[in-house]
């Protein structure tokens, strides 16, 4: 169950079956048992499944094998040419998409030409242009250098501020501490669910489960295993900066 | 340095040309075609060269550029030329050993080196005042009455259009895959063609295989993004037959009528010199 409008991250180690539940809820894959519904529809049901894949947008892993057209803007524009919009309706929602994304002015350049995290905003870009209320982002930076990393993660959260669903995988544990929610998977089981604070407390089950703490987590766990009161719920480096700085008064 | 690889030879600009209904210039580029094939002397291939001429100053493509474009079928231009100035029977003009050089073979030999000449260099246009883009989808748009015949117009349309979108895609993974060989020793460069050939096998392989993989996760992205074939999709670019369209084919039409009241002028008169 993913509220409307939050920003929900799953993690899970390789094979924990984050990609699946991904694309699960978009109908790309269909549930062996139970069910999956999507604002009110069932995936199975064949009738509904273009307007699931409407509402819940996907961006992957990959940002070369995503992009479907030679030109940035035909390639914005292939989601509502699907839909069967007219004219001037795709070109208002491709304008608003690549501004959104701030790549209007790349919108005639070719795709192969830009970078990895800008074909990355292209993709995010194709989807937002289908109106979603949910955008499922399916490990967009892994194949991205740091800065991309940076660029991609900040759209992700404005589209949030905007009110769109975000449903975040990753492996990268520091991009999940400004969710409302973080999931843990492992072999396809949910093994860990709350708010950033309450799962990153649980330290040692999350080690457990093959996963590596947010930098600044490990380095507050450290410090308490040596007897620093560092408090609870530390996440960011600012954070844990401010708690260094509180607990050494003396400089 | 692959990266700048273009596809076609588009010569950006803005002239008149690249800017024609691409629908429009396609159906002329055929029209053009048969008016070479319909022009009987050089009476007529002064009127294509004219109109050719016409059409290159208009689209701002320099000459330069446009003749580049002949290097490549340069051979069969040659073979052409010289094969028809020795094998015409007729009227000898020169003798060269047992080769004879007949006042036709040379009529025919020029007359058939300018019409391949002219040919290419009409096509070529088409390409270097049109984006591969807008190529694709004028040939859509043109193809389209003939879906009811069972042409896929737009499963071609789309096909075109992502390999133009892969292409460059697929060289850099192949100048990856090199690198990595050439990391591990292999060597593309030296030995017998053979041996190159064989030693680019370990390239294709993995190229290969890199192929499908994209293809099913572009595939997978497509079916994510709402498409399920043409129909009931609709198109972002419009084709827009304006005032400079109507006038280029005007132009055209009137080009193709003096084409063919040449042939039949030439056609009377061949006809009176027989009887």
């Amino acid at each position: 169950m993913v509220e409307r409008g939050s920003f929900t991250s799953v993690i899970g180690r390789n094979g924990s079956g984050k990609s699946t539940l991904a694309k699960n809820i978009n109908a790309l894959l269909l549930p062996t048992g139970g069910t999956v519904v999507v604002g009110g529809y069932d995936t199975r049901r064949e009738e509904t499944i273009w307007e699931i894949r409407r509402m819940a947008g996907m961006v992957f892993q990959n940002p070369d094998n995503q992009l479907v057209s030679a030109v940035v803007e035909d390639d914005v524009a292939f989601g509502p040419e699907n839909l069967g919009l007219p004219r001037e309706e795709i070109r208002a929602r491709v304008q608003s998409s690549l501004a959104a994304v701030d790549m209007l002015e790349q919108r005639k350049m070719a795709p192969h030409l830009l970078s990895g995290g800008q074909k990355q905003r292209i993709a995010i870009a194709g989807v937002v242009a289908m109106k979603p209320d949910l955008v499922i982002l399916d490990e967009p930076t892994a194949m991205l250098d740091p800065e991309g990393r940076g660029e991609v993660l900040a759209i992700a959260k404005q589209l949030h501020r905007e009110g769109i669903t975000i449903l975040l995988i990753t492996h990268f544990m520091e991009e999940t501490v400004d969710s409302d929610r973080v999931v843990i998977m492992d072999e396809g089981r949910i093994v860990l669910d709350g708010t950033p604070e309450e799962v990153y407390g649980r330290a040692d089950e999350i080690r457990a489960y093959g996963l590596r703490l947010p930098f600044a987590v490990e380095v507050a766990d450290e410090l308490r295993a040596r007897g620093v009161a560092v408090r609870a719920g530390v996440l960011r480096e600012e954070e844990l900066l401010e708690e260094v700085l509180r607990l050494c008064p003396s400089r | 340095m692959i990266r700048d690889i273009t596809i076609g030879q588009y010569y950006p600009g803005y002239s008149l040309v690249h800017r024609l209904d691409t629908r429009l210039k396609i159906i002329l580029t055929f029209g053009y075609m048969v008016s070479i094939f319909l022009a009987a002397d050089f009476l007529a291939y002064l009127l294509v060269f004219i109109g050719l001429a016409v059409v290159i100053a208009k689209s701002q493509v320099p000459l330069r550029f446009i003749l580049r474009g002949l290097r490549p079928i340069f051979i069969i231009i040659a073979f052409t030329f010289v094969l028809n100035l020795f094998m015409t029977q007729g009227e000898v003009l020169v003798t060269l050993g047992p080769l004879h050089i007949t006042q036709a073979g040379l009529y025919n030999a020029c007359y058939m080196a300018l019409r391949i000449i002219f040919l290419i260099i009409g096509c070529s246009l088409l390409t270097f005042t049109t984006k591969p883009v807008k190529l694709t989808d004028g040939i859509e748009a043109l193809l389209k009455p003939f879906v009811r015949f069972g042409v896929p117009a737009h499963e071609l349309a789309m096909m075109m259009t992502i390999a133009l979108r892969f292409i460059p895609t697929l060289l850099e993974e192949t100048d990856k895959i090199m690198k990595a060989q050439q990391a591990r020793g292999a060597d593309f460069e030296t030995g017998s063609i053979f041996r190159r050939a064989k030693n680019m096998v370990p390239i294709f392989i993995p190229l290969i295989v890199g192929a499908f993989r994209m293809a099913a996760d572009l595939a997978m992205a497509m079916e994510a993004r709402c498409y399920r074939g043409g129909e009931g999709r609709t198109k972002m670019h419009e084709f827009r037959f304006g005032r400079k369209d109507t006038a280029a084919a005007a132009v055209f039409v009137v080009y193709l009528l003096l084409i063919v009241a040449e042939r039949a002028v030439h056609a009377q008169a061949w006809l009176l010199a027989t009887l």
